[in-house]
């Protein structure tokens, strides 16, 4: 059984809610983030999302977008991201990673050839911003042939059809974007959150989890208690820049930012 | 060749705004339901009379059109062939072909309430445009520009504050046009209540590409009554520039079914095409998605766009039109490219022999019309379109020229 399936029975036989950091590969140095994403495993993480850095990331506010830039200015590429999984597999065979991104660098490799090197580096999911259920139709049916979860959006603003659409397409969460805007926008409403969840759940039996705009405990836990868990983004590679801003270079002193960060969430979702 | 023939170029793109392999939306979830609104928006007014009416009506009166088709004697008799007709975009209010676009688009928004429009530009020529028409129409308007941009395009800048637009420096990635399209769609995404955004070239998820292959189709229409009206027969061959394409398509749309009118589009071959410092995506690329459609791209082995190189800042741009896209690959279009000196070259030539000062964009269009024409009958013609004037473009010009105005 996929990881990510096994994670979300578990959790809800033990009546937690899902931690799902991101972090962008490669983000500030390559030798950083293998150590950060065990970090955020120790810390109490239940699924990684690590975002694969694109050149255009549209769907990204200034702090994600300078994430990527960070990365791509030594080369790091979807190829890294699948050798630094299968890195990660060799410690860590339980917690599940989701690569998010772009459809172009996926593109280039080929649908076929990306699938075999996610499966063969343990990838579980994967959530391609820019690949809205109509373009997906290809690609969804390969990874759903492969057994790799694809994950899909949902939006303030999709229709009943759409999300209707979307349930039926979508694997291992539904991933409800809370507010129309790009990560780590600032207008976060969680009454309009829970509207849509409950909605969302009266049409699919996937855990529904919630991103963009969460930036502490406090905030994770308003929204976990609408939701089965939470994305927590911007604040992390917030921390990371700042630390990469003053020069810092040492992978251990970025795992130490993120966990504080990370452990602060965990105990606002489990308390 | 036979593929060709079975084609209803009308009858493209499919429902879901795809170009054969090409077209398509490709942008995050939140934007679909804006994508929806603006095509069922559009599909009630296309064939509403009323308002083709108001868009005809502004066109002729606000515009300037029909433009005239201008046989340029001289330079067809220096040439020596086929005979040269400039369609003269360039007499155009504001300047260029651009208008045309953002009229239509305008009266879209109008229609959608939205009382804010924003826009990406390059060169300043789309975003001159939608600024001109926003103070038409009173709409608030921010125009997202390139930070490098905005420091070699400093007279379009000034033009559009004073059309009362907020232009905003964009200072992500490359800081040029590609960037200016990112960061117009992070608004767009963020206040898609409120906000119509005016694309400004036959790119981006659909409609778009439709759209604004219809509007800018006006350009081809006119060419051709003007052609028969002229010369008595349709032209034998037609030459435009390529850098997302708004004014290839729409010279080129309403002749896709006339077999025996050859076309060509150009693209800017920058320091030339083996060099890789260019925009010519046609001519050395290969498809990916960028900016909510499949179309060719500039990129790297690993999927990211790479920064693109041309002396005219219209053509600086990785990717291209969905529909050229398809046109490249049926063969129906033949895309070249022409170098940054080649179009320095016919920008000075055509100025002096014709008294017309082409925008560098369309100066890479002059220079493969001047090529091709050596190579046909004096009883042939070619219509080359002059998407744009050169005006703007003096302070480049007298920079290479080592004069500081």
């Amino acid at each position: 059984m996929n990881r990510i399936k096994q994670r979300f029975e578990a959790l809800k036989q033990q009546g937690r809610k899902a931690l799902i950091p991101y972090v962008v590969l490669g983000d500030p140095a390559a030798d950083v983030t293998l150590p950060v994403m065990h970090a955020l495993v120790e810390q109490g993480a239940d699924i990684l999302e690590l975002g694969v850095p694109f050149s255009d990331p549209t769907a990204e506010g200034p702090v994600i977008q300078k994430a990527h830039e960070r990365a791509l200015a030594h080369g790091s590429s979807l190829r890294d991201a699948l050798t630094l999984v299968k890195q990660f597999r060799e410690t860590d065979f339980t917690t599940p990673v989701i690569l998010m991104g772009y459809a172009n660098p996926i593109e280039r490799l080929g649908y076929q050839h990306f699938i075999e090197l996610a499966l063969d580096a343990g990838i579980d999911g994967v959530l391609t911003v820019d690949l809205p259920p109509e373009e997906a139709g290809e690609f969804n049916q390969q990874l759903g042939e492969a057994g790799i979860e694809n994950i899909f959006l949902l939006a303030p603003t999709s229709t009943d059809k759409r999300q209707t659409m979307v349930a039926e397409m979508a694997g291992g969460f539904i991933y409800y974007v809370s507010l129309k805007g790009v990560t780590g926008a600032g207008n976060l409403d969680v009454v309009s959150v829970k509207q849509h969840v409950d909605h969302i759940r009266t049409l699919t039996d996937l855990p529904v989890c919630v991103g963009f705009g969460i930036k502490d405990g406090a905030s994770a836990r308003a929204v976990a208690d609408l939701s089965d868990g939470v994305v927590v983004g911007s604040v992390l590679v917030s921390k990371m820049a700042e630390l990469a801003a003053r020069g810092e270079t040492s992978p251990r002193a970025f795992s130490q930012a993120v966990s504080s960060l990370v452990a602060e969430m965990r105990d606002a979702l489990d308390n | 060749m036979n593929k060709k023939a079975s084609i209803d170029f009308n009858q493209m793109p499919d429902a879901h705004g795809h170009f054969g392999p090409y077209g398509g939306r490709f942008v995050s979830e939140t934007l679909i339901y804006a994508l929806d609104e603006l095509e069922s928006i559009y599909r009630n007014l296309k064939d509403d009379p009323e308002f083709q009416a108001q868009f005809d009506y502004d066109l002729a009166h606000y515009v300037g059109r029909p433009s005239p088709l201008y046989f340029a004697e001289r330079w067809t008799r220096e040439t020596g062939g086929a005979k040269l007709f400039l369609k003269r975009e360039d007499l155009n209010h504001t300047g260029a072909h651009k208008i045309n676009n953002t009229i239509g688009q305008a009266l879209l928004a109008k229609h959608t309430g939205k009382q804010r429009v924003i826009a990406e530009t390059g060169a300043g020529q789309h975003g001159v445009a939608t600024a001109t028409v926003a103070a038409r129409l009173g709409l608030e308007c921010h125009v997202f520009m390139g930070e490098e941009d905005i420091q070699r395009q400093s007279l379009n800048v000034y033009r559009m504050k004073l059309l009362g637009a907020t232009v905003v420096p964009v200072t992500s990635g490359s800081r040029t046009l590609k960037d200016a399209m990112n960061e117009a769609l992070r608004d767009w995404v963020t206040n898609v209540d409120d906000t119509f955004y005016i694309i400004g070239t036959c790119a981006g998820p659909h409609p778009y590409p439709e759209l604004v292959r219809n509007f800018q189709s006006v350009i081809g229409r006119e060419a051709r009554q003007q052609s028969l009206a002229q010369t008595g027969k349709l032209p034998d061959a037609l030459v435009a520039c390529v850098g997302g394409g708004s004014n290839a398509i729409g010279l080129f749309h309403p002749f896709l079914a006339d077999e025996s009118v050859a076309m060509y589009g150009v693209e800017a071959g920058g320091f030339g095409l083996g060099t890789g410092k260019h925009a010519a995506p046609l001519n050395d690329g290969i498809p990916g998605v960028l900016h909510g459609n499949r179309t060719y791209l500039m990129e790297d082995e690993n999927g990211q766009i790479i920064e693109t190189h041309s002396i005219s800042a219209g053509l600086d741009y990785p990717g291209v039109g969905p529909e050229h896209s398809w046109l490249k690959d049926i063969g129906r279009v033949k895309y070249v490219a022409i170098d940054d000196d080649e179009a320095m070259d016919a920008f000075r030539h055509l100025t002096r022999i014709e008294g017309i000062m082409p925008a560098l964009e369309s100066s890479h269009a002059i220079a493969y019309a001047e090529k091709l024409a050596r190579q046909m009958d004096p009883d042939q013609t070619i219509v080359v379109n002059l998407s744009g004037r050169g005006d703007k473009d003096i302070l480049t010009v007298a920079e290479i020229d080592g004069i500081t105005l």
